[in-house]
């Protein structure tokens, strides 16, 4: 099952290489990972998402806990949760399917945010099955780049991860 | 308040923190330091010939005392070779604390003369590492350092520190903190009360009980409170590679050491039996053998300090997250206000059989209830000499080893009845940790008599050595198993591989290990009859203040047995000789 596990972590150089090269050393995987720094600029947040069945992610949870540098995580999958990604799509538009893409950006409430007279540049914003819908519906001759930012997420409700 | 340099504070810290010996090797990069070093004097230092012996002696210095062992190394080339020591310090979880010289700040980056990444070479063999940027910062680093180190599941931790900022011109205000606060980390002090209620229960209803105990007890100081807990309820208690000397050999409830070369009885009793504790143990695949046929009737109670060991690789029934010692003593509580409302309680007929079970095997099979090994070969068997040491040394000794076969008849022959008196690298199998370790041990101890046992493979990995102990007046006794292949790699290629010796033989290139202990001026002695054995061992040990070398030639075909049959076997599938199995 897939997993998004929020950290919040010391924001000190180094730290982001201990979470990753903890993956790494354990044979984990990392399907996405972002990191910022939070509204306390000694903390960053990262969210990071993985698969493994529940034995694998509680081990992941705990390994990750133990290293020094995190002050705390949530695994948000365990929970009600928004999870949003952020995709920009440059795409051939000429012609017919121009008008097409623009429509069908408008189902998916993307925007275009960049316009030349071969392409257009789309951003949306949604859950990752949201984002792979929309790459589905415009189909892979149109597509030119592809960028996602990863994963993030929060917890529904009053719950919240902080110090 | 005083004003010292980045260097100057360092040495201060050092001392500040109770440091007894630093042990290390100068270089470009901590000129600084050793500079301030030997202008304050106050922590004496060990000048090893080899990085990694510095931080194999301090290994060897903080398993027998339970402080954290101190290494100084350079940048580049002596980082890096400090490196097998760290992972050996990792896997055992050992408290170590290592300073390694770095190049200036301002040359970090651009491949500067003996740069490495010393930060990112040992990010996943550490528990923690800090990159000190500013000297203000060493009072503290150096703190947090020593806490992490030695508090939790303890671990090394290296600081690294670019020279610039151990420069003797710059002085900064120096005090050294009394606590250290780090919002991230709060090791667990005590198990939840639920769940050792549970554990109390459920140990108290077992019919076929097994403690299991590792390094955990060791490092946790637990072992008084483990042999308390196990007198009161009379269960057989077996102690892994790492646990030896955790439960007392010579005690009547000791089973023998359990997993791939364990006892029959042990490994046996654990097959069966009912409800096991682990205590400090990590169900490493030494022990288990194949994990999915471990002990298939046993409900699991598992008591360890770091929640990630819980559950690793067998799935346990009652973790309890906590400190050895206070979790086992909390138990015992339980046991006695339990068995005070109810008599009955464990259920002793039942236990009763369970040992009259064990008796009949450690009967049948025990290494220590008679003669297990073939002496009809006229040669000297590894065995007999262990059983020498153990003699001569009354039990009393301080033994560290080295990995191989050696190793293992050190761990089934040398009955340990204390805690932190095996000091062996058992995670990482360390070659070249045995002698240096003896070192670190011997400075600690200096009245205690230390032996090294090693084979003439892994004592080459590190015997420049013997020219530390010439400096400093080590007077370690080095027991040297001489069988002329490297014995493990050997047994295994007899048994899996046709006796096919693909690079385990020495040819006639081996040293006259007698000659080459007198060229660093100790002592050396060479056995190669069984009738001379314990005399030249009684004689090693009453040269009181000199390094023996002793080169004992041993039966070059001898198998380690018990051993586990893999893959696939479970803990009841041994080899107890080369023909016989169960």
């Amino acid at each position: 099952m897939r997993h998004i596990i929020s950290v919040l972590m010391e924001n000190e150089p180094g730290a982001l290489s201990r979470v990753v090269g903890l993956f790494s050393q354990r044979g984990y995987n990392i399907e996405s990972l972002n990191v910022a720094p939070t509204e306390d600029s000694t903390l960053s947040r990262l969210t990071l998402t993985t698969i493994g069945d529940d034995k694998k992610i509680e081990q992941i949870t705990k390994h990750l806990n133990k290293l020094i540098d995190v002050v705390k995580l949530v695994d948000l999958t365990e929970g009600t949760h928004i999870d949003r990604e952020l995709m920009m799509v440059k795409v051939r538009a000429t012609g017919a399917q121009r008008a097409e893409i623009k429509r069908c950006t408008d189902i998916f409430r993307g925007q275009i945010i960049d316009v030349g007279p071969a392409i257009y540049t789309i951003q949306i914003v949604g859950p990752c099955d949201k984002l792979d819908a929309f790459l589905e519906s415009i189909g892979d001759a149109a597509i030119l780049e592809v960028v996602r930012s990863g994963s993030c997420g929060i917890a529904r409700g009053e719950k919240n991860l902080s110090v | 308040m005083e004003m010292l340099s980045g260097g100057e504070m360092i040495a201060r810290a050092l001392e500040d923190e109770g440091v007894e010996f630093i042990f290390g090797y100068p270089g470009g990069a901590v000129l600084h330091i050793y500079d301030a070093l030997f202008r304050s004097g106050k922590v004496p230092h060990i000048l090893v010939r080899h990085e990694q012996a510095a931080t194999h002696a301090a290994d060897g210095y903080a398993r027998a005392t339970g402080k954290p062992g101190v290494v100084l190394v350079t940048s580049g080339p002596g980082a890096t070779n400090a490196v097998t020591g760290i992972a050996t310090a990792y896997m055992d979880s050992i408290p170590m604390v290592v300073l390694s010289g770095q190049v200036q700040s301002h040359l970090i980056g651009g491949d500067a003369f003996q740069e490495t990444d010393m930060i990112g070479i040992s990010r996943p063999i550490v528990k923690h590492s800090f990159l000190v940027t500013r000297a203000e910062d060493i009072p503290s680093t150096i703190k947090k350092a020593f806490y992490l180190a030695a508090s939790g599941r303890p671990g090394p931790v290296v600081i690294d520190l670019p020279k610039d900022i151990t420069n003797p011109i710059d002085k900064f205000e120096y005090s050294y903190p009394e606590k250290v606060k780090l919002r991230s980390y709060t090791p667990v002090a005590r198990g939840h009360s639920g769940q050792i209620k549970k554990a109390v229960q459920l140990l108290l209803g077992a019919k076929r009980p097994v403690i299991y105990s590792g390094g955990g007890v060791v490092q946790g100081n637990g072992s008084e409170s483990l042999r308390a807990l196990a007198r009161a309820l009379n269960y057989p208690v077996t102690n892994t590679l790492m646990g030896l000397g955790a439960y007392p050999a010579s005690d009547r409830q000791f089973i023998g050491m359990l997993g791939m070369h364990g006892t029959f009885e042990s490994n046996t009793a654990m097959h069966h039996a009912d409800v096991i504790l682990a205590v400090g143990a990590r169900f490493d695949d030494r022990v288990t053998n194949t994990v999915s046929k471990f002990c298939p009737s046993a409900t699991i109670i598992h008591i360890d300090i770091d929640p990630a060991s819980i559950s690793k690789t067998v799935t346990v029934d009652i973790p309890i997250v906590g400190p050895v010692d206070s979790v086992l003593k909390d138990m015992l509580a339980q046991v006695q206000q339990l068995q005070g409302a109810d008599q009955s309680l464990p259920d002793t007929a039942a236990i009763d059989s369970w040992w009259q079970q064990i008796e009949e095997w450690r009967a049948k099979h025990g290494l220590w209830t008679a003669p297990r090994y073939d002496t009809s070969s006229g040669f000297i068997k590894p065995q007999q000499v262990i059983e020498s040491l153990y003699r001569s040394t009354k039990g009393e000794a301080y033994v560290t080893s080295d990995v191989g076969q050696h190793q293992m008849f050190a761990a089934q022959y040398y009955r340990f009845d204390e805690p932190r008196r095996w000091i062996n690298s058992g995670g990482l199998g360390t070659m070249g940790f045995g002698l240096p370790a003896a070192m670190g041990v011997k400075l600690a101890f200096p009245d205690s008599d230390v032996a090294c046992v090693t084979g003439e493979g892994s004592i080459q990995m590190n015997i420049q050595e013997l020219s530390t102990c010439t400096q400093y007046g080590m007077p370690v006794k080095i027991v040297n198993l001489n069988n002329g292949y490297l014995g493990m790699v050997k047994q295994w290629q007899d048994m899996n591989y046709e006796g096919r010796y693909s690079q385990s033989v020495y040819e006639d290139s081996l040293p006259d290990f007698v000659k080459l202990a007198e060229s660093y001026g100790h002592v050396g002695i060479r056995v190669d009859k069984l009738e001379d054995l314990d005399a030249a061992m009684d004689e090693a040990f009453s040269l009181k203040d000199r390094l023996v070398f002793l080169d004992v030639y041993v039966d070059r075909h001898e198998h380690v047995y018990p051993m586990h049959i893999a893959p696939n076997g479970s803990m009841r599938d041994m080899w107890l000789s080369k023909l016989e199995r169960t």
